[in-house]
């Protein structure tokens, strides 16, 4: 075969097992999220289908799929069918620019990262941005007034918190003195869990900003007045029913499994081992490319882990609380963030 | 080979940015237009990346696609703007506007082909400003008083709108 024919054939390969794979993890999370919140709330969450409710996903899904698609008459048809996928779209996109192991190639293909962008981080922040149009035109092609609020709220909250979140990650990229996804990452390999940018890198404070801003550009709680449930009924997905719903569902899992991609990429070292040294390397090939896959899962797990955490106790902010946070608090401490980081990382 | 694709993707966006033009103007609703705009940019952006202007085309989709359009989009929302009325147009527009098009478009025609052997080869800013990290160089180094005095402009104008939109406290 010519190399362009493998180029082109390994790289369909890597981005079909990829969008598989995290399809699987966000049907998987959405389950996760029902136990661990049953749990919290002393019930037992799913367990009838399946092995402890393992096949759950897979009865949700089939039910979402055959379920009648309902067509509001009052809607404004083109717009109604693109904004899901336009969401789910820019949810899937961004996985793209993620580095998940060590960069191991493979005929001069590398196999754990879809596309190696040396602007992969501001990718990442341009598709979350456009992401917004998702739920913003559903709520307005609904013409549904719950819908419509729910909308111009997600739109407003994201816009604002958008500034914060892009401010937070300033630090970082001054550290490693780049914006590609694997500089930033092998910044932070070098001593384990010492050189992390939330440790070493005194990244700390931005991590937090990070993680806060993350939580309401998602629209989860405690900032999920996007869909607040007492109030809006179902927010901006209010008359979507069947796929379309399902879209929206799936869009806001993998947001939150993209949001642990990066928290972990950004700020825990990404797929470096948190012993760093301590531990010898693996002499057999196979451990040493799955070892760091294996890290970065287990942290980008314990990331939907919190988020999923977070829900089930926390209460709901109210919406002039939330701006004011925002605005007052977010974003003034994310820029002293980065005046601390440029004073710190000045003297190099 | 590689040159051929950047040609294809240029003549593919170029199109598609025409199109997205066009439709801003043609389209009735307001809320139809301002996608239409969403496309152009999104479409520039794309070409700003085939010039190898890569924070550039990251900006684009980030600040004009993502942030001010998102803006202009919830004012329409907000406001619920209807249908335009479809007018025939004053008539000044016609006797100056399409005359005006048609020579701008044959000046920019002429130059273009004019100089096309140089064009041809541009790079923006003549090969140095390729990564963010040359960009960054020549806007805190070189040009880093227009670039402050600019940021203070810009605050000056926030200043002015949130003023304006104060209410009086009666």
């Amino acid at each position: 075969m010519s190399p362009l024919l493998i180029y082109v054939l390994l790289s369909i390969a890597k981005v079909a097992v990829v969008t598989v794979v995290l399809l699987m993890c966000v049907a998987y999370t959405v389950l996760l999220e029902r136990k661990v919140v049953g749990r919290i709330q002393n019930r037992f969450g799913p367990s009838r289908v399946g092995p402890f409710g393992l096949l759950q996903p897979l009865a949700d899904g089939l039910k979402l799929f055959l379920k009648e698609d309902i067509m509001p008459t009052s809607v404004y048809r083109p717009l109604y069918i693109l904004a899901p996928v336009i969401a789910l779209a820019c949810a899937l996109l961004s996985i793209a620019v993620v580095p998940f192991g060590a960069n191991i190639q493979y005929r001069g293909i590398d196999l754990f990262q879809i596309s190696d962008l040396n602007i992969g981080l501001l990718v990442i922040l341009g598709v979350t941005s456009v992401g917004v149009y998702g739920i913003a035109l559903s709520g307005w092609a609904s013409n549904n007034k719950y819908s419509l609020l729910g909308s111009l709220r997600s739109s407003a909250q994201m816009v604002s918190y958008e500034l914060a979140l892009g401010l937070s990650l300033v630090g970082v990229v001054i550290r490693a003195g780049s914006l590609r996804l694997r500089d930033i990452v092998d910044v932070q390999a070098t001593h384990g869990i010492l050189s992390w940018n939330v440790f070493g890198g005194f990244q700390i404070v931005a991590f937090f900003i990070y993680l806060i801003a993350a939580y309401a550009e998602t629209n989860r709680a405690p900032f999920d007045l996007v869909e607040a449930e007492s109030e809006l009924t179902g927010g901006y997905h209010t008359e979507y029913s069947s796929m379309k719903f399902a879209m929206f569902f799936m869009a806001e899992y993998a947001n939150m499994i993209t949001v642990g991609c990066v928290a972990t990429l950004l700020f825990f070292g990404g797929w470096s081992s948190p012993f760093g040294n301590l531990l010898p390397a693996p002499n057999n090939i196979v451990i040493q490319a799955l070892l760091p896959i294996f890290w970065f899962v287990i942290k980008v797990f314990f990331f939907v882990f919190l988020y999923i955490w977070v829900r089930g106790t926390t209460p709901r902010f109210r919406y002039d609380q939330l701006m004011g946070f925002g605005w007052k608090f977010l974003v003034p401490l994310a820029i002293a963030n980065i005046i601390v980081a440029a004073l710190i990382y000045a003297p190099r | 080979m590689a040159f051929d694709m950047y040609l294809v993707i240029f003549l593919i966006f170029g199109a598609l940015c025409i199109a997205g033009a066009l439709n801003l103007l043609l389209q009735r609703h307001p809320i139809n237009s301002a996608l239409s705009l969403i496309v152009v940019m999104t479409s520039l952006a794309v070409l700003y990346l085939l010039l190898g202007a890569e924070f550039l085309a990251a900006a684009q989709v980030i600040v004009y696609s993502g942030a001010i359009m998102v803006l202009f989009t919830f004012v329409i929302m907000l406001l619920n703007a209807g249908e335009e009325e479809r007018t025939r147009g004053s008539r000044a527009a016609y006797l100056v506007g399409f005359p005006g098009v048609a020579a701008l478009l044959g000046l920019l025609t002429y130059i273009f082909l004019s100089v096309r052997m140089p064009l041809g080869n541009a790079q923006l800013g003549g090969g140095t400003l390729v990564t963010t990290s040359d960009l960054s160089r020549v806007l805190f180094r070189d040009l880093l008083l227009p670039f402050e005095v600019t940021s203070i402009l810009i605050l000056v104008a926030i200043l002015g709108a949130v003023a304006l939109a104060r209410k009086e406290e009666s």
